[in-house]
């Protein structure tokens, strides 16, 4: 099946999310859609997939000129999307999500939820996904909560798949075992958009490339002619540097001290196992592993939102293991979440009210027990401009702001506060390289004003540029220690530690 | 070397870190039971050689049988054993599930005791006490389906007790004019017609969900309050319906105690029993039940699956209104045949109360809704029986149950995710 998008456009109040646009997906092929945050890939995948109509321009499938009036035309018509922010009922099961808008029912109307059940089982067995079939999505981590995405897609036998940043929340692991998939899906005849942030997949994967710029059409081709440097030129309109320049670092005293720290969950599974680890002020510290290792709970136990079981949290020489969230944070500890929907924001909130999410108490911005607006306005409009956050006011709904922007609202809000500790969980998660680039000097600023710094990230690459020092994280336990101050440390030891090596040497 | 821990994504799955908190929710209900046990012991105590007798059948049923006959300290002094056993257990160890069913059972025995205590050297009617029980509980369960299919589709509907209302006096009016079966089908259509009014406010006009279902409840009441004391008064044919019988299913009816209490009703009670067994079949076994509990949880989800949000929405508003139409005629044609003003007192709003206990769900509804009514019918029958309880104390059981019953058996209860909130595309 082919498709040809035609002269789309798109307005949203003020802002032209997509100008004129004409594209050629074809069947057996996997086109890569490149654009900065906001340049309004999403809006055209979703004028596509039948959520958005467009104002004007045609959709043509196989050279006939169709109309869809909702999602429903556009699933019929045998096109699926993976969305950028998850479309899954977090108190639905797998197979639940999975099927709903095509059940399978027996009479009555009756959920034929056995036969669904083996109908998911046997596309994740042929793909080799392992997703279980009855757990509830809200206690999933994103990273299968993203297979089930594509579960939902694949049961739908699309014959053509979008997908909007399918990568941006999956380990490089995941993302060769994802890429199987995806050339699998192009072997058996399927169309396929794949949008990314990260070049090196677009040169990898993608059989044609198209870039996107405010909006419109700037350029393509085959990505194999192109570097990445000169991808990511098109892209932001700028030569883009991809690595910081970071100083040698002069590291003081400790400020953020683990002691022997264990985090039990719920069903008292160890999580964390005696984590004893320090961040220094004015050091930048990583942590490397495999998701699903314990990162989330250890970034949980440092900032106060899950209680740990023995051991000590200790912060610029206090004790801070009973402190509540509340008192870390006016002690200085920033916490950039990893989800930043779930976690690091409100989409039913202005961007301004966001913005003033972790400081409405404070002196800044509030006056006795009344917030000063227009202060808030502002100072968030000043971090905006600062942080290139893209949105026409920060009078607008979060939610209205393209993915990447919204990552970088969360950055600034996090940063533009005094710290003492920043705890950076996949900072850059969706945000395109132009401001990966300026997000990183931040924290490289940060740094450099004698700050502790924490990154937790599941790109290698990120942590090998950053850090100082890196851990690594296997199975809840640190399991290995490198320098990477001075000269850059040794990438396959540190692969070889995340795959589970050195796990003995450390327990 | 310590034990490894496996941590494959589907254990992965359970970690909600909150281990060794203090659960206060055992504590508090440890400490609640006992309590319990010192009332039934001290408060509720009778001579140690009355007895209380329970009549269960009367003298000309199929098969009758004998009266219950307790005698009333001993059993009160079991049942502070029990609840005094209960609550300690509760403070040494265990919570978790136990919390809640203790809590339950604890209840359960509190107001058997205080049953006994009541009619220690008396005697009084265990099934015509259980039968108004299940009467009670009609409007009450019915108003709460209503809000259950409305909140399942993220709407919220405050308006339940106009629709009520309004079926009320429609069920009495149509009902006098046309008969008894006309008259319902016109209360539901009624009720209908205000779900439809509510549906096209919040939903179509995005009207705040509150404020909408406020206004309707003020216009159904001014409407029919005018009209009852205008027009009703004057033309008393027109408020003058025949209500419905109650008719005995036959065999089951004359089961003891369980026949009259369920399949010796009217219409009323046995509309009210389908529906819960329908709508739980249809939101939890069928497929357009998933897609409306998608549309009230992520309604954008639910949109990109092609599933059409603003239809499901109207559809159940609509059904809701319908439904609750049918409770409202409960109170005309069910009873006493004539509509007085605001004659459902609040029944709406407890409906309401009785849809969150019992967790949005239909059966956690009619549960929460029998309780209610058994507070009801408690009261009632204690008023006659003398008791030395000042009556305002009594007419307050209903709401204590409700207090008791919300802080300790329902926990952790979460309404569906995107409730009052109209959806648009962009
Ligand atoms: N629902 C909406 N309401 C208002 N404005 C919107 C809406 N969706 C998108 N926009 C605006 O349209 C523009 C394009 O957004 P879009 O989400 O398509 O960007 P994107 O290319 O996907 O970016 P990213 O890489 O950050 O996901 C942005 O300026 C955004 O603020
Ligand atoms: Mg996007």
């Amino acid at each position: 099946m082919n498709i040809e998008l035609r002269g789309i456009s798109k307005r949203f109040g003020s802002v032209q999310a997509n100008r004129n646009i004409s594209l050629d997906i074809r069947a057996s092929e996997v086109l890569g859609l490149l654009g900065e945050n906001g340049a309004g890939k999403s809006t055209l995948m979703n004028v596509l997939s039948g959520l958005y109509q467009p104002d004007s321009g045609d959709i043509l499938i196989d050279g006939t000129p169709v109309r869809f009036d909702g999602p429903g035309d556009s699933i019929a018509a045998g096109i699926g999307m993976v969305h950028q922010h998850f479309m899954l009922v977090p108190v639905f099961s797998v197979v639940e999500n999975v099927i709903l808008g095509v059940e399978p029912t027996g009479s009555a109307d009756f959920l034929d939820l056995a036969a669904a059940r083996d109908q998911v089982q046997a596309i994740n067995a042929r793909y080799g996904m392992d997703v279980p079939s009855d757990v509830l999505i809200e206690d999933l981590p994103v990273g299968i909560q993203q297979r089930v995405e594509i579960l939902k897609v694949l049961f739908r036998s699309a014959d053509v798949l979008i997908l909007d940043e399918p990568t941006a929340v999956l380990t490089p692991q995941e993302v060769e075992a994802f890429f199987g998939i995806v050339r699998a899906l192009r072997d058996a005849g399927k169309a396929i958009v794949f949008i990314t942030h990260k070049l090196h997949e677009i040169i990898e994967i993608a059989d044609k490339v198209s870039v996107l710029r405010q909006g419109e059409i700037v350029g393509g081709g085959v990505p194999s002619e192109f570097s990445e440097a000169d991808l990511a030129e098109m892209m932001v309109g700028r030569p883009v540097s991809f690595s910081v320049g970071r100083g040698t670092a002069t590291p003081g005293e400790d400020v953020l001290d683990l002691r022997d720290v264990t985090l039990v969950d719920a069903s008292l599974e160890v999580r964390l196992h005696q984590i004893a680890m320090s961040v220094r002020a004015g050091e930048i510290v990583g942590i490397a592993g495999v998701q699903g290792n314990g990162q989330t709970e250890l970034v949980e136990a440092i900032t106060g939102l899950a209680p740990v079981a023995s051991g000590q949290v200790m912060f610029a020489g206090t004790d801070i293991t009973a402190s509540s969230v509340r008192q870390r944070h006016c002690m200085g500890i920033a916490h950039i979440p990893e989800d930043r929907q779930k976690s690091g924001m409100v989409s039913a909130f202005t961007v301004a009210e966001n913005m003033v999410l972790n400081s409405y108490y404070d002196d800044s911005v509030a006056r006795g027990v009344q917030i000063d607006w227009h202060r808030a306005e502002e100072q968030a409009a000043a971090a905006c401009l600062k942080f290139d956050v893209r949105t026409p006011s920060v009078f607008l709904d979060a939610g209205g702001l393209s993915g990447g922007n919204q990552q970088k609202m969360v950055v600034a809000r996090e940063l533009e506060r005094g710290v003492r500790l920043v705890v950076a969980s996949q900072p850059t998660r969706g945000v395109d390289v132009g401001s990966i680039e300026f997000i990183h000097k931040q924290l490289v600023a940060c740094r450099d004003a004698g700050n502790a710094v924490l990154i937790i990230s599941s790109e290698l690459d990120e942590i090998l540029d950053l850090s100082d020092r890196i851990y690594v994280m296997y199975e809840g336990q640190i399991t290995a220690e490198f320098d990477n101050s001075s000269s850059q440390a040794d990438r396959g030891a540190i692969g070889l530690a995340m795959a589970g090596a050195n796990r003995t040497a450390a327990a | 070397m310590a034990d490894q821990t496996q941590m494959d994504p589907a254990r992965l799955a359970a970690s909600q870190p909150v281990a060794n908190v203090t659960d206060w929710r055992r504590i508090i209900s440890g400490f609640t039971l006992v309590m319990l046990a010192a009332i039934v012991l001290f408060l509720l105590d009778a001579p140690w050689d009355s007895v209380s007798t329970f009549r269960i059948s009367r003298p000309r049923d199929t098969w009758a049988v004998g009266n219950l006959v307790v005698p009333s300290q001993l059993i009160n002094t079991l049942a502070a054993i029990i609840l005094a056993f209960l609550g300690t257990r509760l403070f040494l160890r265990g919570g978790g599930r136990w919390t809640g069913l203790s809590l339950g059972v604890g209840l359960i025995i509190l107001a058997m005791a205080f049953l006994v205590w009541a009619t220690a050297g008396k005697a009084i009617s265990l099934t015509g006490m259980l039968q108004a029980t299940v009467v009670r509980a009609v409007p009450i369960a019915l108003a709460a389906l209503g809000g259950i299919l409305c909140e399942r589709v993220a709407v919220i509907n405050i308006a339940i007790e106009g629709m009520l209302l309004a079926g009320a006096f429609a069920g009495a009016l149509f009902g006098s004019l046309m008969g008894g079966w006309a008259g319902i089908i016109c209360a539901m259509l009624t009720g209908g017609v205000f779900g439809l009014l509510l549906a096209v406010l919040v939903i179509t006009y995005r009207v705040d969900q509150i404020i909408a279902g406020v206004v309707i409840n003020l216009f159904v009441l001014g409407l029919t309050s005018y009209v009852s004391s205008q027009v009703f008064a004057e033309f008393r044919w027109l408020n003058k319906a025949t209500p419905f019988r109650a008719f005995k299913i036959p065999v089951l009816g004359d089961i003891p105690l369980i026949g009259p209490v369920l399949f010796n009703q009217n219409l009323f009670v046995y509309g009210a029993l389908i529906m819960v067994t329908l709508s739980t079949y249809y939101l939890f076994y069928t497929r357009m039940g998933l897609r409306a509990r998608a549309v009230g949880e992520h309604p954008r989800a639910a949109d990109t699956l092609g599933i059409d949000v603003i239809k499901t929405r109207y559809a159940h508003v609509i059904a809701a209104g319908m439904v609750a139409g049918f409770g409202g005629a409960w109170f005309t044609l069910g009873s006493v045949g004539r509509f007085d003003e605001n004659m459902t007192f609040g029944r709406g709003f407890i409906g309401l109360a009785a849809m969150i206990f019992g967790r949005w769900h239909p059966l956690g509804a009619l549960a929460a809704a029998l309780v209610f009514g058994f507070a009801d019918s408690l009261q009632q029958k204690l008023s006659i029986l003398n008791t030395p309880i000042p009556s305002e104390f009594l007419s307050m059981a209903p709401y204590i149950a409700t207090i008791v019953v919300v802080a300790g058996l329902v926990g952790r209860a979460r309404p569906p995710a995107a409730i009052g909130k109209a959806y648009t595309k962009d």
